[in-house]
């Protein structure tokens, strides 16, 4: 409305009076373009995955237009999801994922609290030696663990190696560094008061923890929770060195190892197993991430 | 309720002395404010209060003993922030019983004292909501409300009224105020504001550099104040001062402010300034009311003079007038009918009665 007035007044120069609609309408197009972009190369893969998943080895090997499912069969799903051999690896995937989840949060959250809140000697050094180890990769590390860990079998006489729960020692040493920083940045961002008020409530220091900031930090959590999650469901140089008996399996490992049969590899369960291992994550991100945006906004203490 | 003492209290942070020994006692019930600029080591003083600083030398007791090794939940004290510091995750109700609970009250007095402390406030219609759907000067008063439940020994208050517009800081001062004359806990204030100093306060400590520069009533540090800096501080507009020195002439001790202008002292005044050495390099103070239009009818210790005005102010009630005298800018205050117009001459007078003479290098008081 305001605008036709305007238009009226001065109508030799309604081009002006364009220009912020127009260049917001540049800036849509422009990310369109590359969001779409994104989106064809994010999803390719995922799609041709499904596409092969409901074919049949014979259609796969046939010189088809890959893209298309001529005779679509539920047969690699049926063959997965029946197999106890299958089951076991998404049984253990699962088992380790919470376990690791868990122990890193009950690692990382506290270890955050201290780190930015209870001001001791030598604690700032502390927090970024914490994430330096992060930055070691994985494929450095895992031929002396598992010299360690045969060595720690050797002396105590607890067998480690191709046990699953070995993961549980594992996992932690890639998770806890990044979600102990994740809940740095979080709690850092906590106004000072909030805990000084506390403290003058009577509150220890881990009931401040535990009442004041794991609630005033939840999305900070959940988003280290997913960290985690991902990270050892995902992991797959550690369990390809350290387990090897198909009862030990997990699902990223377990998929190759069995799948694959010398030089014959079966395709169509490949992909289904890929599918189905990508599964949890993409549901706990669904559900969490509501959770997380919600959080982002609450929880104001300014005026 | 209790008394608070603070003995030789000294805060060092490595080697700067953020607060460089401060004595002050408060009496029980009393309602002391800690005024000053910023960086004057106000705030640290009531932290150390609080306990969420530790105190470098010195002794802090309250109710008698000394409670410089006690942690801040076992001294009794409750303190409100400047940014309310409330639990953004729990509702009002829950904000104000958080010390209550941890202590493990029983429920039904943890309900009436927050019953109680929300009728006080005014805030009984608020208890089941969350801080971010409060004002701020809601906010405020479920940070006061969450002091109140505890009914601690003292009150601590780190600049409670900063973060709210004007309106609302002048009426959630009078709550303030109402609510101290119920409730009567001893209560340390903090604020850079002198207007709430001077509103709130029982007794006003006035800091600067890390020590105090008076102790006294509002009126007190108003009508004498000790120092320059106090002097200054207090009041708005703040105290004019003049480079002056003492003289005789005629057998009278006049105050010389230009080559034209000397006035004679009162005779109060002239005993009181007799002993100083006429060559003192001196500053004459005189508050902006006590320099007004001239009345016709001479009165003992008021002295008139001419002088141009530079710009002034109407405010309604009254006219702020600036004028320049020996390079210093000088402000008055007329009636607004005295005629007073931007650079035209003004008839004023000014009320000797009511002066300060300070030594311009020591900024003392004489």
């Amino acid at each position: 409305m305001t605008t036709a007035t305007i238009d009226k007044a001065a109508p030799t120069r309604t081009v002006k009076y364009g220009s912020m609609s127009r260049d917001r309408a540049w800036a849509l197009r422009w990310s369109y373009f590359f969001l779409v972009i994104f989106a064809i190369f994010f999803l390719t893969p995922p799609i041709y995955m499904f596409i092969t998943s409901l074919k049949s080895s014979a259609e796969i090997s046939a010189a088809t237009n890959p893209w298309w499912v001529f005779h679509p069969t539920l047969e690699n799903y049926t063959g997965l999801l029946t197999s106890n051999q299958f089951l076991r690896f998404f049984w253990n995937s699962a088992i380790v994922s919470i376990f690791v989840v868990t122990i890193t949060m009950l690692i990382a959250v506290p270890a955050a609290f201290a780190l930015s809140r209870m001001r001791f000697w030598g604690s700032a050094t502390l927090a970024t030696g914490v994430f330096l180890t992060y930055l070691i990769p994985e494929t450095l590390l895992f031929i002396p663990l598992f010299k360690m860990f045969a060595v720690v079998g050797d002396w105590t006489g607890v067998q480690l190696i191709n046990r699953w729960y070995v993961l549980l020692i594992l996992y932690p040493t890639l998770t806890v560094p990044f979600c102990t920083w994740i809940m740095i940045g979080y709690f850092a961002s906590i106004p000072k008061e909030l805990d000084e008020a506390a403290i003058i409530d009577g509150a220890s220091w881990f009931q401040t923890l535990t009442r004041i900031f794991i609630p005033v930090a939840l999305p900070g959590l959940i988003a280290a929770t997913i960290f985690a999650f991902t990270v050892s469901w995902a992991q797959f140089l550690y369990p390809l060195v350290f387990t090897t008996s198909t009862d030990q399996l997990v699902m990223p490992v377990g998929i190759i190892t069995t799948l694959i049969k010398g030089d014959v590899f079966n395709w169509g369960q490949i992909m289904t197993g890929a599918l189905l291992g990508a599964a949890p994550p993409l549901i706990i991100y669904a559900f969490l991430m509501d959770y997380y945006i919600a959080g982002l906004t609450a929880g104001a203490t300014k005026g | 309720m209790a008394d608070v003492t603070l003995r030789k209290v000294v805060k060092r942070y490595d080697e700067v002395e953020a607060v460089r020994g401060i004595d002050l006692d408060i009496a029980d019930h009393e309602f002391v404010v800690l005024v000053g600029p910023s960086g004057c080591g106000k705030s640290t003083t009531l932290r150390m209060i609080a306990g969420l600083e530790d105190i470098s030398d010195g002794d802090i007791m309250i109710g008698g003993d000394v409670v410089n090794d006690v942690p801040p939940k076992d001294r009794d004290i409750a303190m409100v922030f400047q940014n309310y510091a409330l639990y953004p995750h729990m509702t009002v109700a829950e904000n104000m019983s958080f010390g209550l609970r941890l202590k493990r009250y029983p429920k039904a007095e943890i309900k009436s004292r927050v019953d109680e402390a929300a009728r006080m406030l005014d805030i009984v219609e608020l208890v089941d909501r969350k801080p971010k759907q409060l004002s701020g000067g809601q906010r405020q008063r479920v940070a006061m409300g969450r002091a109140i439940v505890r009914n601690p020994k003292v009150f601590l208050f780190d600049e409670p009224l900063s973060n709210l517009d004007a309106k609302l800081r002048v009426q959630m001062r009078i709550e303030i105020k109402k609510v101290h004359q119920k409730v009567r806990t001893t209560t340390v204030y903090v604020t850079h504001d002198q207007v709430e100093a001077m509103t709130l306060a029982d007794r006003v400590v006035v800091m600067n550099h890390g020590r105090i520069e008076q102790i006294g009533t509002p009126n007190e540090l108003y009508h004498k104040p000790a120092t320059k800096f106090v002097a200054s501080f207090i009041g708005s507009p703040a105290m004019n001062f003049v480079p002056c020195r003492l003289e005789d002439l005629a057998g009278k001790l006049h105050v010389r402010l230009t080559d034209r202008i000397a006035f004679p002292l009162p005779p109060a005044r002239a005993a009181r300034y007799q002993g100083i050495p006429r060559t003192d390099k001196l500053l004459l103070g005189l508050r902006p009311e006590h320099i007004t239009e001239a009345k016709p009818h001479a009165e003992p210790g008021v002295e008139a003079f001419d002088a141009v005005l530079d710009v002034t102010e109407p405010m309604g009630m009254e006219t702020l007038i600036y004028f320049t005298l020996e390079g210093a800018q000088v402000c008055g205050r007329v009636n607004p009918n005295a005629g007073a117009q931007d650079g035209a001459p003004l008839r004023l007078a000014v009320d000797l009665n009511n002066m300060h003479l300070l030594n311009e290098v020591t900024g003392v008081v004489l």
